[in-house]
């Protein structure tokens, strides 16, 4: 009753706070679009301004221009996300099945299998001799197998979603005379659609924002995913302030400001547009995984 | 009738043969898992070797402990152990902290579309890439054009060099840290505090509480074993660096290192720049092994405090 009476100041300040920390998320993002479409000449005059003193798309257009290393880039990286994030849930919710089926024996012995390579991973040297050794190096299956393929967590997030269904359904397939293979396929998988489609997203989104897989096993220009151009671009550009003035050991010329942060804008462009889904999913996901993991 | 548990072989083959199938699905993530974690770990023993490529595992020189002696002889050693339990320490204590503030604070807005509007502008930084956050912040700290150096001259101060100051990057990296993964941490929070009886809140505005004695009478007691849990789990892995996000911020630069190395830049450099495979590995080892007993002891802490909370 007294809500009515004084004004609520600590809503207020819940309100205040919460609005701030969100537009400080947003902030540095929309200060990379703005400097994307700025004229160069007022940001080497003002550095980067929220409001530049005069617009220009230059920057879009010398990407779209001299675009033919961005747009292979591009290309990588679709392909890489593509090919690699179906591979990877198929390959998860195959494995998810046995884990969810009671009558499998040795399903606890499989579970331990994959939980101790969450716990103990031989780290990086080991692991990368091993892909030298598979030739695993500057090809576009070094950008898709190592590393990203499988996820022992997203594994059991689907085998938990599977566990949730009624076991009759396997049951009276058994009686029918399908095998599990089949019952896998035709009905385990079409009902799982929902945390498949999460784990999908888990997958693509560590593909398309993935680049050491690059740094660690390809050389070759050709093959380099969006993030890792951007990754060569900056340090390209710090190389070049290392130098002495008036050395002309590199001829490297580094792209304009503007056309840096084009770049970045062209690469967050599909998590942007596709981020109703992404967070939807996300946020089950993540409840879903954290109340049994 | 044969006997239920017919001995090692024979109920082994009989069960792998009854349920084929089911154990055909599991064959290529038992394979994945194989090849590029089991048959991996052989690899550790050449921080016991003088490893060449093209002698191979068998046939390269052994040298004992060499590697390591190298290695914890360097004033190297120190600093990035330091620097990664430092940088890990941080991010744990201040992560959880405003997590746990944002997912308190946001249950407390009744206005829906403003609480969905702020969570959901808040979880984006977790979508992009620590190279996509370095050119974002490059957009602030730049020394020439950045935003906050403006600032700073708009009052009168002095523009900072700050990609040349070690001591503020500490400091950098945990704020953001906290702008990229805070928001997202909240939900786990958000979702206990949706779990919290309804009538502990009813009952207590009866009683005539107010909002900040509801919070912390009734909300925070009731999170604590969640935070406590996930701070626990977390520490277990405060031996690994966050390479991903230390690399694409810090990439080589050199004047940042004293205070922004840590064990797995390190690693990447011994192998990937400096071409030294066995000294890469020698440390590589040290951080498994006393990684994995941080992560034994934190699950042991756990399950003996919260039972429903350890890992395993």
């Amino acid at each position: 009753m007294n809500a009515l009476k004084r004004p609520d100041i600590s809503a207020w300040f819940i309100h205040l706070f919460l609005g701030l920390f969100a537009l400080c998320c947003l902030l540095p993002m929309v200060l990379t679009f703005m400097v994307s479409i700025s004229d160069e000449t007022s940001i080497i005059k003002h550095g980067y301004r929220l409001v530049p003193e005069r617009f220009s798309l230059e920057a879009y257009r010398t990407l779209y221009d001299s675009g033919a290393m961005l747009l292979r880039s591009y290309g990588v990286t679709v392909f890489v996300t593509a090919v690699g994030s179906v591979l990877a849930v198929l390959i998860t919710a195959m494995a998810a099945y046995p884990l969810a089926n009671p009558s499998v024996k040795y399903r606890g012995a499989l579970s331990l299998y994959f939980f101790i390579t969450m716990l103990f991973n031989g780290g990086l040297v080991p692991w990368y001799i091993m892909c030298k050794k598979l030739g695993l190096t500057d090809n576009l299956l070094a950008l898709i197998v190592p590393g990203l393929m499988f996820n022992a967590f997203n594994m059991f997030l689907v085998r938990n979603f599977m566990e949730s269904l009624p076991s009759a359904l396997r049951e009276s397939a058994y009686m029918d005379g399908a095998n599990d293979m089949r019952i896998a396929f035709r009905i385990y998988l079409p009902l799982c659609v929902p945390v498949l489609a999460t784990v999908l997203l888990f997958y693509a989104l560590a593909y398309w924002n993935d680049w050491f897989n690059a740094i660690m096993l390809v050389d070759n220009k050709n093959l380099f995913p969006l993030q890792y151009v951007l990754f060569k671009i900056r340090s390209n550009i710090e190389m070049l302030n290392m130098l002495p003035p008036g050395g002309n050991q590199v001829q490297y010329t580094p792209p304009a400001e503007s056309a840096k942060m084009a770049t970045v804008i062209v690469t967050i462009g599909p998590i942007v547009f596709l981020y109703p889904y992404l967070q939807r999913y996300f946020v089950k996901g993540l409840i879903v995984g954290s109340v049994k993991g | 009738m044969p006997k239920r548990n017919a001995g090692f072989p024979a109920g082994f083959l009989r069960e792998l043969s009854k349920n084929r199938f089911s154990y055909l699905l599991a064959v290529p993530a038992v394979l994945y898992v194989f090849i590029f974690s089991y048959a991996t770990y052989p690899y550790l023993l050449i921080a016991f070797q003088r490893f060449n490529y093209t002698k191979g595992l068998l046939h390269s020189e052994w040298v004992g402990f060499d590697n390591f002696r190298f290695f914890f002889k360097s004033t190297d050693a120190l600093l990035i152990t330091l620097n990664t339990i430092k940088l890990n320490l941080l991010f744990l204590v201040f992560g959880t902290l405003f997590a746990v503030a944002l997912a308190v604070l946001l249950n407390e807005v009744r206005h829906r579309l403003f609480q969905k509007l702020t969570q959901t502008t808040m979880i984006f930084p977790n979508f992009l890439s620590w190279i996509i956050v370095s050119y974002m912040m490059y957009g602030l700290f730049s020394t020439d054009f950045g935003l906050i150096n403006q600032a700073i001259s708009f009052f009168g101060g002095e523009p900072v060099n700050w990609y040349a100051k070690a001591e503020a990057w500490p400091w950098i990296l945990v704020g953001m840290k906290v702008w990229k993964e805070a928001g997202m941490g909240s939900i786990i929070y958000l979702a206990a505090i949706t779990g919290i009886d309804q009538v502990l809140y009813e009952s207590a505005e009866i009683d005539g509480a107010t909002r900040w004695q509801k919070i912390r009478s009734i909300t925070l007691p009731l999170l604590a074993p969640t935070a406590a849990i996930l701070t626990l789990l977390n520490l277990g892995k405060i031996f690994y660096g966050d390479f991903g996000m230390i690399y694409a911020i810090i990439g080589d630069n050199g004047v940042l290192y004293p205070t922004t190395d840590v064990i797995d830049t390190y690693v990447f450099r011994a192998l990937r720049q400096i071409g030294d495979p066995s000294n890469a590995a020698a440390v590589g080892l040290f951080q498994s092994i006393v990684g994995l007993l941080l992560v034994f002891a934190a699950n042991w802490i756990t399950r003996r405090t919260f039972r429903e909370g350890a890992l395993y």
